[in-house]
């Protein structure tokens, strides 16, 4: 992908890193999102094998130009991953974070038409209402999975259509907020928008730093807090976690609480958006679809690893990839192509892991046999190291 | 009475596809692998199916002999794709859920992707009719053939067909009882001798099979034969999760749990129709959500005392004691 600098680092140095477990995690984000391209290329030769090349070199190199967005569509889905992960450092799968995200959209909105506040407050509080918002739809799975022993994934799926639904209903019948001629809401005071950071043709704003401080809070919250390491403890022994007196069901409800609220404030980030086009704003189409980018932040989360700081690195390259992806429409394919992508990423990110430690196991059954030649081809650039393990790993598969 | 025929005759092209895709499921996490997949897995199904019926649409082919030949189709591609989830849950031994999350992703963006580039929209639109408006002999009982057998579709009569051998699959043969105890105690069964991951593999992928039916039906006699990439199958493969663990993974139960949430939607979707429930003047999207809120209070009541099997979600690893 990029130049290698292959320098000879000490083999002490080497092996403090590698050892460490972020690296690891690092590794198998890298080998997964490898693996995810090269499908995603091979789709395009299927679906057109002229244009395949032009467009794959958009998919890598389009959100080059248009940094400023790649950081604007960020935002929502850093949130959401938030969301994902969050919940997920406690061994529950948040799979409701659309139905949160939208939630908290519309409480926004409703702050934002309805309410009248002097000044720059408007829009903090309407982004505290989206807060709340997802909050109150991330607590239902909560006490659900906590009182009554109902599996969350499911709740959390169906409170998304249910959280679409009425969401749509609220705003259809509100012509405050509905234009029903546009078949969209309409447009919110520049007054409630958040503040533009001036990046000339992009809308990115001051939501991309809140969402970045967010996810560092949440990253101090996880790793120095009493509950943090709870929630932790819960995550990887619930039983064990149980024991030593931990109140799994009080922890259950609370981080579902924290995990709506993080996807609440990803759809208050995205709909008082400011607009580069004065006069107007985002806008809602109530079509009873559910939100994308609930689902997006999945995958945001899993190659993550649920990290709150991996969060931010795997939000920022997927909003990438996405800008990327628009632009291959100019050799006819569709945006499409990144959710396919995404999704094969997702895939392999599951098992990543397990499959790097056992090539890595491979590697090392190999490289036992030359006993003083030192692990040249693993540098320190992680990019580098998912290639040759791939080659190995289709192999592997075949097998 | 013409109400209830109309909401029978309605429900049952409905109920169908939730119950194969429950059964489905009750088979995947009867051998031990949560299968969340299920939503995709049905559309998969119901594109190819969509896409064999497109193609020989126009042939002399009678309408009920492609439905059949279309069934195979689905069921195959079902099969096939949901490989892809024992591969990665089996052989791998990754966590179930997120493979099932991606393969329900990767599915939309495929078929979007596809129909957008090839036939300029989101899906497959499809001008055969499957309607059968009255089953000759059958159709003439006095009101059970007005219920059953009238303005219906052949998928009613299989999906019942399938639901009695899945019955006798689960509970009256040797490959039954294997299944049921590697969902049980995967180690056990290990121990007598049965091949844990061939007969994970075999759950798997006859839900990969149901699932594939169940979608290829659902866009017969819900969709009118369409497939679009936008709205997929509407939430069907979760629901029909939730009918399954409804029916605390038995096939009767599931079927009865099945029949419900169908009139329920059916009801949901009829509303103007019934001038009780139209005078009343609730929002019509409060019936859409119905289905969906039925399903969390069903299983508020049912989830305490689960009877899910033992080792569902569990990657079996055959050094683990």
């Amino acid at each position: 992908m990029q130049g290698n600098n292959n320098s000879d680092k000490p083999k002490y140095n080497f092996k403090r890193i590698t050892s460490h477990p972020g690296f690891k995690s690092l590794g198998a984000a890298f080998m997964a999102v490898f693996l995810g391209l090269v499908v995603g290329f091979a789709i395009m030769l299927i679906a057109s094998p002229g244009n395949a090349i032009s467009g794959f070199r958009f998919v890598l190199l389009g959100g080059l130009r248009r940094l400023g967005d790649v950081l604007y569509f960020a935002t929502p889905i850093l949130m959401t991953g938030l969301a994902v992960g969050f919940a997920f450092k406690m061994g529950l799968f948040n799979i409701g974070a659309s139905g949160q995200y939208t939630m908290g959209m519309f409480f926004a909105l409703y702050v934002a038409f309805m309410w009248d506040l002097p000044g720059s407050t408007h829009w903090m509080v309407a982004i505290l209402a989206g807060f709340l918002g997802g909050m109150v739809w991330g607590f239902i799975p909560g006490i659900f999975k906590a009182l009554l022993n109902v599996n969350e994934v499911i709740t959390s799926i169906m409170f998304n259509y249910i959280g679409m639904y009425l969401v749509d209903m609220w705003i259809q019948n509100n012509s405050i907020m509905y234009n029903s001629s546009m078949t969209r809401t309409r447009y919110i005071d520049a007054g409630v928008q958040i503040p533009a950071l001036g990046v000339a043709g992009s809308n990115v704003n001051f939501g991309i730093v809140m969402a970045v401080l967010i996810a560092i809070i949440l990253y101090i919250v996880l790793e120095k807090t009493t509950f943090g390491y709870e929630l932790k403890a819960t995550g990887h022994n619930k039983h064990a976690a149980e024991y030593a007196g931990m109140q799994g069901k009080r922890n259950i409800i609370l981080t579902m609480v924290i995990a709506g609220g993080m996807a609440g404030l990803g759809g208050a980030f995205a709909i008082l958006a400011p607009s580069a086009i004065a006069g107007s704003s985002m806008t809602y189409e109530p079509i009873n679809i559910i939100a994308a980018n609930g689902f997006t932040g999945i995958a945001v989360a899993l190659l993550g690893n649920a990290h709150p700081l991996g969060t931010i690195l795997s939000a920022t390259f997927i909003s990438y990839i996405q800008r990327g992806g628009t632009l291959t429409s100019l050799v006819g394919f569709k945006p499409e192509i990144i959710d396919i992508v995404v999704a094969v990423i997702i895939y392999f990110s599951a098992f990543a892991m397990i499959m790097n430690s056992a090539i890595g196991r491979f590697i090392k059954a190999r490289l036992g046999k030359e006993e003083d030649k030192p692990l040249l081809e693993i540098g320190e650039e992680p990019v580098e190291e998912a290639e040759p393990q791939n080659e190995q790993e289709t192999e592997k598969e075949a097998e | 009475m013409d109400v209830v025929y109309y909401l029978i005759q309605n429900m049952l092209p409905v109920g169908i596809p939730l119950l194969l895709v429950a059964l489905g499921g009750m088979f995947s996490e009867r051998s031990g692998v949560i299968n969340i997949a299920l939503e995709g897995i049905m559309l998969f199904g119901a594109f190819f199916g969509a896409l064999f019926v497109l193609n020989v649409q126009d042939s002399s082919m009678g309408a009920q002999t492609i439905l059949l030949l279309g069934m195979l189709v689905a069921g195959i591609s079902g099969l096939i794709y949901s490989l892809l989830l024992s591969f990665a849950s089996i052989n791998m031994k990754a966590n179930q859920v997120i493979v099932g999350t991606a393969l329900n992703m990767l599915i939309p963006a495929v078929i979007l992707l596809f129909s957008k580039m090839f036939f300029n929209s989101d899906g497959i639109t499809t001008s055969k009719s499957f309607y059968i408006r009255e089953i000759p002999v059958l159709g003439q009982i006095p009101l059970l053939g007005e219920m059953f057998f009238q303005r219906t579709y052949l998928t009613v009569i299989i999906g019942f067909i399938i639901l009695a051998i899945a019955v006798v699959l689960l509970y009256k043969t040797r490959f039954g009882l294997r299944l049921r105890a590697c969902g049980e105690h995967p180690h056990a069964a290990d121990s007598v001798g049965i091949n844990v991951y061939k007969m994970r593999y075999a759950g798997v992928s006859l839900s990969g099979i149901l699932a594939g039916i169940g979608g290829f039906f659902y866009a017969v006699g819900v969709m009118d034969g369409n497939v679009s990439g936008h709205t997929g199958v509407a939430g069907f493969g979760f629901l029909a999760l939730a009918v399954m663990i409804f029916g605390q993974w038995k096939p009767i139960r599931i079927m009865f749990a099945a029949m419900f949430f169908a009139f329920l939607r059916t009801l949901a979707y009829s509303v103007s129709l019934i001038p009780f429930l139209f005078d009343l003047g609730i929002d019509q999207t409060y019936y859409k959500i119905l289905p969906y809120l039925a399903t969390m209070v069903v299983l508020a009541l049912t989830s305490k005392n689960s009877r899910a099997p033992k080792a569902e979600g569990i990657p079996y690893d055959k050094s683990q004691r």
